[in-house]
């Protein structure tokens, strides 16, 4: 589904990312563990081209993203993205959030997206909340609106960039609840996040980055129980 | 004609004395009262008499109305004018072709940094100057590209006051740049600017005033009109102050109105 290849990103004289390949497949739940400054955000935020790379392709269901012909907004359209400052619009109500992209893409009429958001909406928990601002939501009720929002035009992926790290403690189980239901339903999944147990319990594969490489990566059981990299242990003896 | 005037006058005052003894602060009767109400009443007159000469005598009332309605005109159709261009060229000064920024820079500095009556004269008499154009129409547009140059600024600084991860979110949903910009970007920068906002409307209102320069006859201009034809200074100035804070109010309490119903998503 996804295909990286020779992924490169410098910031000014700073490498973040030092040459990434992944295969990401359809149906994968795929966790980016690693300290901070590895480059796990700038790696997720490259696979939508929040940022752009300095070399390398990303080929998304056959389509070269890179190429400078091609028109990334329609792209975008199938990537969900999360953010970790949840980014919901304060000026507009959670339905209106919700149904904003579909309305101006043209992809559904008034009464279609409503429908929709309202069922994005009871399936995060938030049924009631329709007509709040958001300013008027707890944390964690803002990133499942955030959620509902990147779901409303059906993605392939979706992309979460530490959807909890801006969560008081107690709101991050509802968060993780969410995104665990949603891998279950078989969406394909790239989560960048500092929560091992999530990572245990519902990733597919582990990719431990650090220093803008990828230095390990396998099955939760290998990457949790028995990881071979020096790095990786040292890592994750400071967070277990 | 002259007898009729001073015999208008008179009664004017006599109406305005006669209002201030039914007023009953000082009880008939005794010296006091006397003295008291013989200085209020000439009080009284002396001011009827000024207004009577400022507003009345030939009909003056109706050039400060008629000054008053250039100053608004002009005033309003300014401040279209320069929103207009403020959000171009703040949008251009926010591009990423550099040619395209330099055009807004120069124009964003040379407007702020020259003063207005100078640009009023260079339009009026250099730009426009070979070109029967109606001079209300020249003080349009000069004050116009004036306005601009602040707008620009104030937009400028509205959109950028709206964090950047509101853009990200409109592209990341697959939203193009200018439709997140108008859409969502805007919207917020619109309430963050409104103030300030407010605050340029009201120097632009109070600026027109020099329009005098280019000989067009607008409220301060009908006032101090008055004021040589009658020899009195306070009068008709103060009533032209007046007038142009009766405006500035008005138009910090719409703007005032519409702030608050654009905080309403701020209410927790």
């Amino acid at each position: 589904m996804i295909s990286v290849e020779g992924l490169h990103k410098q910031f000014g004289s700073l490498e973040v990312l030092k040459g990434i390949d992944q295969h990401i497949e359809k149906g994968e739940v795929v966790v980016v563990i690693g300290p901070s400054g590895s480059g796990k955000s700038t790696f997720l935020r490259c696979l939508n081209l929040l940022e752009t790379p300095t070399k390398g392709r990303i080929v998304f269901e056959g389509i070269d993203l890179t190429d400078p012909q091609h028109n990334v907004d329609l792209t975008r359209q199938k990537m969900g993205m999360v953010f970790q400052q949840f980014n919901l619009f304060p000026h507009l109500t959670v339905l209106k959030n919700l149904t904003m992209a579909p309305l101006k893409l043209k992809k559904m009429n008034k009464a279609e997206a409503e429908a929709e958001a309202h069922r994005l909406l009871g399936q995060v928990g938030l049924s009631d909340k329709a007509e709040a601002f958001p300013v008027q939501l707890s944390g964690g009720q803002k990133q499942r609106v955030a959620i509902a929002r990147a779901l409303m035009l059906h993605p392939d992926v979706m992309l979460f960039d530490e959807p909890t790290s801006a969560l008081d403690p107690e709101m991050v189980g509802e968060v993780l609840t969410v995104m665990k239901s949603l891998a279950d339903a078989g969406m394909t999944m790239v989560v960048v996040t500092h929560e091992m147990g999530f990572a245990k319990e519902v990733a597919t594969r582990v990719l431990f980055m650090d220093e803008g490489v990828v230095m390990e990566e396998g099955t939760p059981d290998q990457i949790f129980g028995n990881p071979q990299n020096p790095r990786t242990k040292l890592f994750l003896s400071k967070v277990l | 004609m002259r007898a009729e005037s001073s015999s208008a006058r008179f009664l004017f005052a006599r109406l305005l004395s006669k209002k201030t003894s039914k007023l009953g602060i000082f009880p008939a009767g005794g010296r006091l009262f006397k003295d008291v109400n013989s200085a209020m009443s000439e009080f009284f007159q002396s001011i009827g008499t000024a207004l009577y000469n400022t507003l009345i005598v030939q009909d003056r009332w109706f050039s400060l109305l008629h000054g008053l309605g250039i100053t608004l005109i002009i005033t309003l159709a300014a401040i279209v004018l320069g929103t207009l261009l403020g959000i171009i060229f703040c949008l251009l000064k926010l591009s990423k072709n550099k040619f395209l920024r330099g055009i807004a820079h120069v124009y964003i500095e040379v407007i702020r940094g020259t003063p207005t009556v100078v640009q009023l004269l260079l339009i009026y008499y250099g730009i426009f100057g070979s070109v029967d154009l109606n001079k209300i129409l020249v003080a349009i547009i000069a004050f116009g590209i004036n306005s601009g140059a602040y707008v620009a600024e104030i937009i400028r600084a509205g959109i950028l006051s709206v964090d950047h991860g509101q853009m990200e979110a409109g592209r990341s949903l697959g939203l193009g740049y200018w439709p997140t910009m108008f859409t969502i970007i805007l919207p917020q920068a619109v309430k963050n600017i409104l103030p300030t906002y407010t605050s340029e409307f009201i120097v632009l209102l109070k600026e027109t005033s020099i329009v005098g320069y280019i000989a067009l006859v607008d409220l301060t201009k009908a006032g101090d009109q008055i004021r040589s034809d009658t020899f009195d200074a306070y009068t008709p100035l103060i009533i032209v102050a007046l007038l142009y804070l009766c405006m500035t109010l008005t138009l910090a309490k719409i703007f005032g109105i519409l702030e608050r119903r654009l905080r309403k998503s701020d209410i927790r």
